[in-house]
């Protein structure tokens, strides 16, 4: 299943005698490309070599040497290990690079917050604005030298909090009194500011249909404070009377920085930041960012904590396709009652979590070479009552329930359709991906952990219409409940850290890219370390953000209530989107 | 109930209005009916949201507190439970939403993110805490706070309109429906219109230096 | 899908009628002892919950389990005039391991000497930065700052913390996490042991 990867140095370098050379810098893997031949190189990836998947796309920005990198992952959706090729821009303005969505229409979102953050600029783009920032702010957030109106130090821990730490709010430190910053020669008086200009402009590129009545187009805003759309996240759609023709989706209402606060956090502080990543699984943000913390300092989990990590991280699924299920069947018309059903199994997994790791949804429960702790006495006889009693009833219930609801299914067959080639152009990964009938999942794909010792099936479904990303995660959820019943069977006893406990861990110069099957998707984590106790940078693939790729084409030629099913069945979770 | 108790409304009165019973027996009635039926607004921000619909499912179930229905719209709320991260992005909204909401209204800070800026304060892109825009009624701490620690904090809110009295209530003063909170813009960063001389002065500063 | 139409909700709602039996049927079978009992809260928490799920909050609280964490606090053990004696020795090990850096430590000095003295002079947490991570408590080597139970702490006003608030016995961290102070003291006991054994030796 997996490809040597002797078999592809020979290949690509055979290939591409000049323009690409193995990255030789110490801790590194992959393939520099020329800048100029970035676009003849991912062609060739994709259509030679079979590497039809990009992963994701991030930059790095590399101060001391004065270059930019942008970073590409591309995998093969046969199952495999991956290529990660790297373009070097020298940092002076415009750090320009040709932009690959036209080989990968994945890369969209991912290009525009590179540029948005870093100020990365992709020729070619066809829709190059900020993402998760508004359009006028000023500056590129990433960049290592932009400083926020709150900055301190360059890393923490802080000198001020120990020994001499006279309580200081930051807010004392500004000369607002807040958390704010403006350029040197800004007059609020003289500009005005108009960020929605840039997103209107967009929408109203869009082909014109030429035939039929010439009917005005309007433009709907949905959100972002809008019940349907789980959290701060806006849609703005172009109508032709009730139909779509355009859409853009508009985040960042919760952009929180986290990759800004998480170059300045040390390794293990970063763990209860993951937490509020995709903040209905905690446990599988731990799991991805332990994976890839742990490639790069080359250790490796005990046998228990190997299974208690599988648990845990299927029980995240368990609870978080629940949630799910709850809110996609409300979006459909099913008004909160499905809801409490759902809450309620979900209510029993968050008290075992609760038990084990303290909290309901932030865990922090994973460390470097183990997990923080082992169960405490009767929750593991508690996760066999749950898990081999009451949950596979409970899921049946609440499938037959609705499942074959006729207004549900009419609301849900047919309706944003995701063909399978689509969904692999997009990006789109997770159980969206499986539902147009694609059997990607990384526990299979490319088994990470211990994910090779269960049994149990990739489920998939055929036509890729919200009935199906419904059902496909009733699917996965039976088969989750499957992988908890063996690991539970299996699990030996021992210790549950390979490593004495610090809190200060020593991670080698290099980089590692860690990715899991989070229950959104495929979860990644890039992390290039310097040697220094902070990571240099810190990249998160989050799915909910890629897998919203795929929106605005679903949601063209239906109809404008539709809308708001599509986003339910895609899965989001703000604080993923925006992290 | 003897005359006393229903003189009593739970807090001191003061001693120029002792001798009205009628107002504060009525402001007794008036409290108990709206603090039983507090429509919050139904708004999420992030993770401290999910706890929030978790308090107002099953088994926490708001309804028993007379707070089940969520409105989604703020024309229609009493309360906004502000409940997570606060980034500049979001913050003209949310003036919008509270400038929208009837009086009388309340504002809970729920969670460290909404109540001081949270575990994310240091970022470019987040609000100090609602309340350098909003007033903050009840500050719930925890990060998430637990279903049961939102119930308390909404106690809280409950106890605060037990003290309040028809007499001093500012939603009857004149021109109260006027006082609306300017919307700050999303300029270079966050402008709050109350600080331009501020922002002014301290450009003439920094040209200076 | 050539049923008859309707059969998909009438499935449906024969789930939500057997759910409306099922409350009557278990408050029938639990009569008397399924509010405001500790065995009936824990029955709606079980595998075998059905019926009405609702835990009556304030009235009934669901237990939390040891690890639970929430703020942290500071231990003493109460002194026998009543003074407080913090175990904290001012490390700073906490300050440092604080993912949203939000204790501050003033770390107290002998006014003879000028030396540095393990005691803290000021100690402040923000809680409206505190992430509940409990890292604090899991890194501190003196068991000197553990998470605390009390969620109950909706206020008027914002929540910083300074050594007077954080402080609360140790008699109140045994009866919160008896487990944990358990396997705790006995570890700070053999290590005592262990320290002392050899001088005894020689
Ligand atoms: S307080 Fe914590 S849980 Fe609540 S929104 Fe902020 S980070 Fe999320
Ligand atoms: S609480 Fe613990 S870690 Fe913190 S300063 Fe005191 S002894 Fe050190
Ligand atoms: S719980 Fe976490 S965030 Fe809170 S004080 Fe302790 S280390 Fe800091």
């Amino acid at each position: 299943m997996t490809t040597p990867a002797a078999v592809q140095t020979l290949d690509l370098s055979t290939r591409f005698p000049d323009g690409a050379t193995p990255d030789a810098r110490p801790g590194y893997s992959g393939w520099l490309v020329d800048k100029s031949r970035l676009v003849e190189f991912a062609t060739a990836l994709r259509d030679e070599f079979g590497y039809d998947y990009l992963s994701s796309v991030t930059g790095v920005d590399y101060l001391p040497e004065g270059k930019m990198e942008v970073v590409y992952q591309v995998y093969r959706t046969t199952g495999g290990s991956g290529v990660m090729f790297k373009v070097q821009v020298p940092r002076q303005d415009p750090v320009e690079v040709p932009s690959l969505v036209s080989i990968y229409p994945g890369a969209e979102f991912q290009e525009r917050e590179a540029w948005d953050l870093l100020g990365i600029k992709f020729s070619g783009h066809p829709d190059l604005r900020r993402i998760l920032m508004w359009e006028g702010f000023s500056g590129f957030p990433l960049r290592k030298d932009w400083h926020e109106p709150y900055f301190e130090e360059e890393a923490k821990p802080y000198k001020n909090r120990w020994p001499d730490g006279k309580i200081v709010q930051a807010e004392s430190n500004n000369p607002y009194a807040d958390n704010i910053a403006y350029p040197p020669d800004f007059s609020p008086e003289a500009e005005s500011f108009d960020p929605e200009k840039a997103l209107y402009d967009a929408l109203r590129k869009y082909q014109k249909n030429e035939i039929g009545l010439n009917t005005d187009h309007i433009i709907v805003n949905l959100g972002p404070q809008h019940p349907s759309t789980h959290g701060v996240f806006r849609v703005a759609v172009m109508l032709d009377g009730e139909e779509i023709v355009n859409l853009k989706p508009v985040m960042g209402y919760l952009h929180r920085n986290h990759e800004k606060i998480g170059e300045r956090n040390t390794y293990l502080m970063n763990m209860p930041y993951t937490d509020r990543l995709d903040y209905l699984a905690s446990m599988s943000n731990n799991f991805g960012y332990a994976l890839a913390v742990e490639k790069l300092m080359g250790i490796a989990p005990t046998e228990r904590a190997d299974y208690i990590r599988v648990l845990m991280a299927e029980m995240t699924r368990i609870s978080n396709h629940l949630f799910l299920i709850g809110t996609l069947l409300n979006d459909l018309g099913a008004y909160f009652t499905p809801m409490l059903y759902a809450l309620e199994e979900r209510e029993l997994i968050l008290d075992i979590f609760e038990a084990v790791a303290g909290s309901r949804m932030m865990c922090n429960y994973f460390r470097f070479g183990g997990v923080a702790r082992d169960f405490p006495e009767g929750t593991f006889q508690k996760i066999k009552e749950i898990f081999f009693e009451r949950l596979p009833g409970k899921i049946d219930e609440i499938d037959r329930f609705l499942s074959e609801n006729e207004i549900i299914r009419s609301r849900g067959v047919g309706q944003g359709v995701l063909t399978a080639e689509d969904a692999i152009r997009y990006s789109v990964s997770g159980p969206m991906l499986r539902a147009s009938g694609i059997p990607y999942d990384l526990r299979r794909a490319e088994p990470y952990s211990i994910y090779d010792r269960f049994e149990f099936d990739v489920c998939t479904r055929k036509n890729g219409d919200i009935y199906d990303r419904l059902m496909v995660r009733f699917d996965e959820i039976r088969q989750s409940i499957r992988i908890i019943q063996q690991a539970v069977k299996q699990i030996p006893p021992g210790p549950v850290t390979s490593v004495k406990p610090m809190y200060q861990v020593r991670v080698p110069a290099g980089e590692a890219y860690g990715r899991v099957e989070g229950p959104k998707g495929e979860l990644g984590f890039y992390i290039v370390s310097n040697g220094k106790p902070t990571p240099w940078r810190y990249h998160v693939r989050a799915p909910s953000f890629i897998n919203l790729t795929a929106f605005g084409p679903m949601c063209i030629g239906q109809k404008v209530a539709d809308v708001v099913g599509i986003l339910g069945s895609i899965d989001i979770v703000l604080g993923e989107v925006d992290r | 109930m003897d005359s006393n108790e229903l003189n009593s409304p739970g807090f001191d009165i003061p001693p120029e209005i002792k001798g009205q019973i009628a107002i504060t027996s009525l402001d007794r009635i008036y409290n108990w009916g709206r603090s039983a039926s507090v429509w919050p607004l139904m708004f999420g921000l992030a993770c401290c949201a999910i706890e929030m619909i978790c308090t107002a499912a099953s088994r926490f179930d708001l309804a028993r507190f007379g707070m089940e229905i969520m409105r989604p719209s703020p024309r229609q709320s009493d309360l906004m439970i502000v409940s997570g991260t606060v980034t500049k992005k979001m913050m003209p909204t949310i003036v919008r939403l509270y400038n929208q909401m009837p009086e009388p209204k309340y504002v809970l800070a729920m969670g460290a993110c909404a109540s001081g800026g949270g575990p994310f304060k240091e970022g470019y892109n987040v609000v100090s805490g609602v309340d350098r825009f909003i007033p903050v009624d009840v500050y719930v701490p925890g990060c998430p706070p637990t279903p049961q620690a939102l119930l308390n904090g909404l106690m809280k809110v409950q106890e605060k309109i037990r003290g309040e009295s028809i007499k001093n209530s500012r939603w009857y003063k004149k021109g109260s429906d006027l006082a609306e909170i300017p919307i700050p813009i999303l300029g270079p960063d966050l402008i709050d219109p109350r600080k331009l001389d501020l922002i002014k002065n301290e450009a003439k500063l920094q040209e200076q230096a | 899908m050539n049923d008859m139409y309707g059969k998909g909700i009438l499935k449906g709602l024969s789930v939500s009628l057997k759910r409306f039996f099922e409350t009557y049927l278990d408050d029938l079978s639990w009569i008397g002892r399924r509010y405001n009992t500790d065995a009936g809260i824990a029955h709606r928490g079980s595998k075998d919950a059905r019926g009405i799920f609702t835990v009556q909050y304030p009235e009934e609280k669901i237990p939390v389990p040891e690890e639970f964490r929430f703020i942290p606090f500071l231990v003493y053990n109460e002194g026998p005039n009543g003074e407080k004696n913090l175990l904290c020795t001012s490390c700073g090990i906490c300050a440092k391991v604080c993912p949203p850096q939000c204790i501050w430590i003033v770390r107290s000095t002998d006014p003879a000497t000028g030396r540095p003295i393990p005691d803290p002079a000021e100690f402040y947490i923000d809680a409206d930065i505190c992430m509940n991570c409990g890292l604090c408590a899991e890194y501190c080597p003196f068991d000197a700052i553990k998470m605390d139970h009390d969620y109950e702490l909706a206020a008027f006003g914002r929540h910083i913390y300074n050594k007077a608030m954080l402080s609360k016995p140790t008699k109140y961290y045994e009866s919160i996490r008896p487990e944990n102070a358990t396997r705790e003291n006995a570890a700070r006991a053999a290590k005592l042991a262990a320290r002392t054994a050899p001088t005894k030796a020689d």
